[in-house]
């Protein structure tokens, strides 16, 4: 691969930033004990990576209409991704889920959740 | 600086089978619908370097905002919905 101006070199130690992020929360999602810290866990990696892989896209673009439309969905994640699962958690939460059984969270019985 | 867009929309697409895992195997509908969320916002992504590696990079960032705009949309309706249930195991 050619890679030789300054920008492209920044764009791709961006999205190479973006992409472990990425498979960070994948990892997340899948060893995480319970509901609430796996969504601690995918959220904030995601929208990290997600940040990263599209400022790396624009550097890759440079100063363009196209550009401008990445920085407006690199706002637009950043408010959107943490608001969407906080509404999740919050569901989850007047629900009914308990959080993972430390001793100052012990279950009274056993409570079957199912839906 | 092609074939690195190549391999890293081909990185991404092994990346977005990891939590296909939770969305089959959750406990709850909950984790399902955060497998999902992880899932659609990873294929964001994809979709604005498939239009990197396409070369018609116009086109396709609009895809792309109408896809999380309406990724947004969906969740919290899902969200809202659940919110209106009562737990009966109580």
């Amino acid at each position: 691969m050619m890679v030789s101006s300054i920008p492209d070199i920044i764009s791709v130690i961006l999205i190479s930033l973006g992409a472990f992020s990425l498979f960070v929360g994948g990892v997340g999602i899948v060893r995480l004990p319970d509901f609430y810290t796996r969504s601690h866990a995918i959220t904030k990696s995601d929208t990290l990576g997600i940040m990263l892989v599209l400022a790396g896209l624009a550097v890759y673009e440079g100063m363009n209409v196209n550009s401008f439309k990445l920085v407006v969905a690199i706002i637009f994640v950043a408010i959107a991704n943490p608001t969407g699962t906080h509404a999740l958690a919050r569901a989850g939460f007047k629900y009914g889920l308990r959080p993972w059984p430390w001793p100052w969270f012990r279950r009274k019985k056993k409570k079957k959740v199912q839906l | 600086m092609h074939d690195f867009f190549v391999y890293i929309s081909v990185i991404l697409t092994i990346i977005i089978f990891i939590p296909l895992y939770r969305v089959v195997k959750g406990p709850t509908v909950f984790d399902r619908m955060l497998g999902a969320a992880a899932i659609s916002s990873k294929t964001m992504v994809l979709i604005c370097i498939i239009g990197v590696v396409y070369g018609r990079f116009d086109m396709f960032i609009d895809i792309t905002l109408a896809y999380a705009i309406l990724n947004f949309i969906a969740f919290i309706a899902v969200a809202k919905y659940i919110n209106s249930l009562r737990n009966d195991g109580e």
